[in-house]
This record gives C-alpha cells, sequence and structure tokens, in this order.
C-alpha cells in the first residue's frame, strides 16, 4: 500500500509533501509525544498526531516515516508545512479524531496484509 | 523562580503570600519568581509583602503550550502584566475547573482573604504554540524560559522531543531530579543554553529546597535579566556547582539559596 492509497481511500487532505505521494507503508503509529515518537514509530508507518509544530516533520524526516496525519482538522503550521514539501513528506489530514483514524487506517492495512 | 501559590489549583491552600515570603526569608532567598498555571493574578500582592521583607518577586507565570510544555515567563513593567494577562484570559479554554478534582484557584491579599476565584481550569493549554506565545513574550520585553526539560511530561523535550534553537529562550530550567549527564548526552546541544534549577514548590516546605545564584550588579529586573541571559557577565548557575558536573545527587541533597554578589 502506499500513501495515495490511503488518501483516498480515508478521504485525506493532503496539505504538502505531495513528491512522497508515493512512499510504501507498512503500518502506523498514533502519539502526540515527540519524544515518544522519535524512539518508537519505524520507517515507512504513517504517523498519527495533533501537534502540528514543524518539529513533527524533523522527527519524520529522522525517522524517515511514509506520511503525517493530522487529526480533527487542524492545520499545520507554516514552518511545518514548507518543511514538508522540502523533505517530500507528505502532511495529511482528517476531520476525524486520532481514535477513528487510527482504526481505520488499521483495517485498512490488515486487510491489505490479508 | 518557579514558585506555585494558592492560586494554582495544584498549589497547597497554605501558599499564601505572606507564608511564601516567610519561607523564602527563611531559606535566605533574594529573589523569587511567581508563577501559578496560566494566570497571574496573584504576583502583585506577593511583591507588595516581598517589598516590605526585602526580597525581589518577579511577577510571572507557568504557560502551557498548545502543545503542552511548560513555559515560564515574567514581566517588569505593570502595562506589560497586565497586556499579557489578558492575553492569557484570551486563550485560556473555557472549561470549568472542578473543585473536588483540581482544588480552588484563588487568589488572596495579604490577610488572606479571598480576592477573586478563577471559573475555568488553569490547567488546560492555551491555543497558540510555543513560538506564537514566545513571540508574544518578547513583545512584551519578557523573560522566556523552557521549564523543567527533563521532565518526562510538560516539558518542551517530552511533547516536540527536542529544543530548536529559534525559540528565543533566554534560559531552561532543569527540575530537582535532572540526571544532567544523561539528558547531555542524548541533548549535547543544551550546552548552548544557561540552566538553572528551581524548586517549583507546590507546598510552603518545599520552598527553597533547590535554588540558583544569580550573579549581577543590582536587583532590579533588569540586571535579572542580563543574568538570566548570560550577557554582560551576569550569570544564572545553580549554586556552587559546576554545570558539567551536575547530577542528580547533588541537587537532591544541597539546600541552596539565591545571594547577590
Amino acid at each position: 500500500m502506499k500513501v495515495c492509497d490511503i488518501v483516498q481511500k480515508l478521504n485525506l487532505i493532503v496539505f504538502g509533501g505531495n513528491e512522497g505521494i508515493n512512499n510504501p507503508i507498512t503500518g502506523g503509529y498514533t502519539s502526540d509525544l515527540l519524544s515518544d515518537v522519535m524512539g518508537n514509530v519505524n520507517e515507512n508507518e504513517v504517523w498519527i498526531t495533533l501537534q502540528t509544530h514543524k518539529n513533527i516533520m524533523a522527527i519524520a524526516s529522522l525517522k524517515e516515516v511514509a506520511a503525517i496525519i493530522l487529526v480533527k482538522g487542524l492545520a499545520p503550521s507554516e514552518a511545518a508545512l514548507e518543511q514538508s514539501n522540502e523533505e517530500g513528506i507528505p502532511l495529511l489530514g482528517t476531520p476525524l479524531e486520532a481514535f477513528e483514524i487510527s482504526g481505520q487506517l488499521y483495517d485498512l492495512i490488515k486487510k491489505a496484509n490479508e | 523562580m518557579h514558585i506555585h501559590t494558592v492560586l494554582s489549583p495544584c498549589g497547597s491552600l497554605s501558599m499564601s503570600p505572606t507564608t511564601i515570603v516567610e519561607k523564602a526569608k527563611q531559606a535566605g532567598i533574594n529573589i523569587l519568581g511567581i508563577t501559578d498555571h496560566n494566570s497571574m493574578r496573584q504576583c502583585q500582592v506577593v511583591r507588595e509583602i516581598g517589598a516590605k521583607a526585602g526580597i525581589m518577586v518577579l511577577s510571572g507565570v507557568e504557560i502551557t503550550t498548545h502543545e503542552e510544555a511548560h513555559c515560564l515567563a515574567f514581566f517588569e513593567k505593570t502595562e506589560d502584566q497586565q497586556a499579557f494577562q489578558e492575553y492569557l484570559d484570551i486563550q485560556l479554554p473555557n472549561i470549568q475547573n472542578d473543585t473536588n478534582r483540581f482544588g480552588h484557584q484563588v487568589w488572596v491579599d495579604e490577610m488572606e482573604n479571598i480576592l477573586g476565584e478563577e471559573e475555568r481550569l488553569l490547567l488546560s493549554a492555551l491555543s497558540d504554540g510555543v513560538d506564537q506565545i514566545a513571540a508574544e513574550v518578547k513583545k512584551r520585553n519578557g523573560i522566556f524560559i523552557a521549564a523543567h526539560i527533563d521532565r518526562p511530561s510538560f516539558s518542551i523535550i517530552s511533547q516536540l522531543g527536542f529544543i530548536t534553537p529559534d525559540i528565543p529562550f533566554d534560559a531552561l530550567e532543569i527540575s530537582v531530579n535532572c540526571q544532567w549527564d544523561k539528558l547531555i548526552s542524548k541533548h549535547p546541544y543544551l550546552n548552548k543554553y544557561n540552566i538553572f534549577t528551581s524548586s517549583d514548590a507546590h507546598l510552603p516546605e518545599l520552598i527553597g529546597t533547590s535554588t540558583s545564584t544569580i550573579e549581577c550588579e543590582a536587583l532590579t529586573f533588569d540586571e535579572v535579566q542580563k543574568a538570566i541571559r548570560g550577557e554582560a557577565g551576569r550569570s544564572i548557575k545553580p549554586e556552587k556547582m559546576n554545570i558539567a558536573s551536575l547530577d542528580s545527587k547533588n541537587l537532591d541533597t544541597k539546600k541552596i539559596s539565591i545571594l547577590k554578589k
């Protein structure tokens, strides 16, 4: 599965980082503590968070995540958006809460692996 | 530099302005920072009582940013304090305080008469993030400090992973239990910042249990600000400790006081 697949199936907004829209996805991680994400998110996972500070892009880049999904209709900070485009890591959005989008993404990945 | 009063829901009801100043006096403290959560409404009374006792009280606040990172801010001028209080009032979400669960949020006078009560929960996060809040503080010539950066919750490092140099922190505060060696090996860039410690006291008996030395020429806001920024030969540091060799043992056992050079 690729980032563009989940954008379509989960009806996500693409804020930036279009260059990485074909990044492969192997799983997901949901957390708002960046110190925790730094230690626990894996390469090629989708990271679900409500944090919009530009540090999310630095961590996404460091950990080589596939994409970030911002929840609850939150928009990224300008600096985060800029970095998303620079790094080519898609910054996505959904009006749903973290619980719901995590569940939907989990189902999608599970089905794809069956 | 980081003391809560009766106004903080988590601050003991015994943390009245008079008690705080008395305890600070006993502990030999010369400079005291009042920092309740997201409100500065108790500062003025402590400042007045402190002045009578010969203690300089800095009017401040412990801000919860949108990211839930705690930051300290201090202001010199009354109009700047008022303007920042208005900003806090706009930013604080309208979530009611449950006094049974969180405690009372009252501010009092010298005789401990209640002057007012904050209805909204002061522990909530403001709607602005740390970058916007830093700009609001700097606009009013405030001192801006990242609080207890070593703590696993409510610290800029726990919430945002690391500290980017573009956030204009004048200094960073470490907690009483900080394991400095561990922290600095994980975040070597912290060497570039001025580091100090304070008690973060919520109870009277904890005032003075962890303090720092400020070296400056006079007890004025301007001088203290320079010291916190490490400008013009002024400095702030945990007393009698070289920051490079700070460890938790030192911080736990030493009772140190703020001294004027």
